[in-house]
């Protein structure tokens, strides 16, 4: 499905790029703008729901889980938020915001070892995203912007099960080296709009409003509305 | 003197990262549908194969330390639709096929499956999930050596069910909506179930075992099967002098 534009009508938007790009900022300053534009918005993030949490959190407690299993993991986790989260508020007709989409699996599990073409099948299921971000940070940038806001890296962001390197900032430059180039072949392959993350936070945010502005040309706004609108002009 | 094992293959796209090309073991899979007779026949199997001087060891569908709470918590709570559903069995799946099926395979051990990667290929096909996306999904599977099936009919299969354990929601296919009591909803869903299963046997070249048939005579002829398998493979057993691959290593 990620090939063919979805049948809703709702819009769906997308930003990806490794931690410390700051794409869930410029989302969040999307978001705040939409809804003031008087949108009904819909906001969901990559392993968030409840199906699988526990799953997720006694595997990486223990280190359980191989490439595999905690790419799989994440696709339960991604199959469930769509049918219970993203998929509705599209079809009723709202804007849908989502902080990682499936190319993030494509990049990151690609990078902990799996198989690029397995993991697309994978997700097969995914509606192509309306828009979809690619904020391109360099490595040493996003570490610190991370190192900046916290002291510490996390396990599997600095790719440490993957065994690259005991040092957690090494392993993450390395690590994350590998999904930044992953990244840059779904641009080619998936057309993701790449945004320059090393630029001013709201020049950037001023690129990310025009090109939402111009996907949402053709929206009508939400069923209800719709509906609404109809009952006027009648 | 031991010929190498045949080389073993992934399914699809596999797991780059997994080295298969030498796993002197075998992966013999029972399959077929629920209350069928699987679990009694294996528990007859492995201690003969031992007997035999093989080393044994059994995997189960959903029996993975990482999974095993969760799919029965989502079971209970009705919260999964055939995607979730598929998704979490496969993760089950490849936790096993990781941690257990592929180590002692290694090791040169018989591994023997209650079930395998073709009843989610015949469940989700009854659930009406795309085909296409649940090979795809099982392409991390390992091709195995010997796939027996027990094939049974719907009509042989309500009294021993409703016998043994009673009929059960899930296995009833209650969720599908097929009919208004559990019983209808068994045999139509059970029907289609089997009707996938036979459709996979033809296409995966299962070795067909008549399940109507007595617990004993079902035994014999798996042994057979078995026997003539293991000979054909040269499989490293104790009896022939050969010490165990694992302690060579």
């Amino acid at each position: 499905m990620l090939t063919e534009p979805h049948p809703y009508p709702g819009k769906l938007i997308v930003v990806e790029g490794i931690d410390g790009s700051g794409k869930s900022t410029q989302l969040t300053l999307l978001h705040r703008w939409l809804v003031s534009q008087g949108h009904k918005v819909f906001f969901t993030e990559w392993n968030s729901s409840a199906l699988v949490r526990r799953a997720m959190r006694r595997g990486k407690k223990k280190d359980l889980l191989t490439p595999t299993t905690f790419s799989l993991l994440h696709a339960v986790d991604f199959a469930d938020r769509l049918n219970y989260k993203i998929v509705p508020p599209l079809k009723a007709g709202m804007i849908v915001l989502a902080d990682r989409y499936a190319y993030t699996a494509f990049a990151r599990d690609v990078a902990r070892g799996v198989h690029p073409e397995w993991v697309r099948g994978v997700y097969s299921f995914a509606p192509r995203p309306d828009l979809a971000f690619y904020f391109r940070v360099p490595i040493d940038v996003a570490l610190d912007r991370l190192l900046g806001g916290r002291a510490k890296l996390k396990y599997h962001e600095a790719g440490m099960d993957v065994g690259l390197s005991r040092d957690p900032h090494e392993s993450f430059r390395l690590f994350q080296g590998r999904v930044l180039e992953l990244y840059e072949t779904l641009v080619q392959q998936f057309g993701l709009k790449v945004i320059d993350a090393m630029g001013y936070i709201d020049s950037q945010q001023q690129i990310v409003r025009r090109m939402v502005s111009r996907s949402l040309r053709d929206y009508a706004g939400t069923v209800a509305e719709v509906a609404i609108k109809a009952l006027h002009h009648a | 003197m031991n010929m190498p094992a045949a080389p073993k293959s992934f399914y699809g796209y596999g797991i780059p990262y997994l080295k298969v090309d030498n796993l002197p073991g075998s992966l013999i899979v029972l399959e077929g549908t629920d209350s069928v007779g699987r679990s009694t026949q294996i528990e007859q199997l492995v201690p003969w194969l031992e007997v035999e001087g093989y080393a044994v060891a059994q995997t189960g569908w959903t029996r993975s330390p990482l999974l095993s709470d969760t799919i029965d918590e989502a079971k209970a709570g009705h919260e999964l639709t055939v995607t979730t559903f598929s998704l979490l069995y496969a993760a089950d799946f490849a936790d096993r096929l990781e941690n257990e099926i592929i180590p002692a395979l290694r090791a040169g051990f018989i591994v023997v499956a209650d079930r395998y990667m073709y009843t989610a290929f015949a469940r989700n096909a009854v659930m009406g999930a795309d085909r296409h996306w649940t090979r795809q999904l099982f392409g991390c599977a390992l091709v195995p050596d010997l796939v027996l099936y027990l094939k049974i009919d719907a009509e042989h299969l309500v009294p021993r069910v409703l016998e043994g354990k009673g009929m059960d929601y899930w296995e009833s296919g209650m969720y599908l909506g097929l009919g208004s009591d559990i019983f209808d909803s068994f045999r139509r869903y059970q029907s289609r179930l089997i009707r996938e299963y036979n459709r996979l046997a033809q296409e995966f070249k299962f070795i067909t075992v008549d399940a109507r048939r007595p617990i004993e005579t079902i035994q014999a002829q798996l042994r057979h099967r078995i026997s003539a398998h293991l000979r054909a493979r040269n499989h490293p057993t104790v009896r022939q002098g050969t010490p165990a691959v694992a302690d060579t290593d």
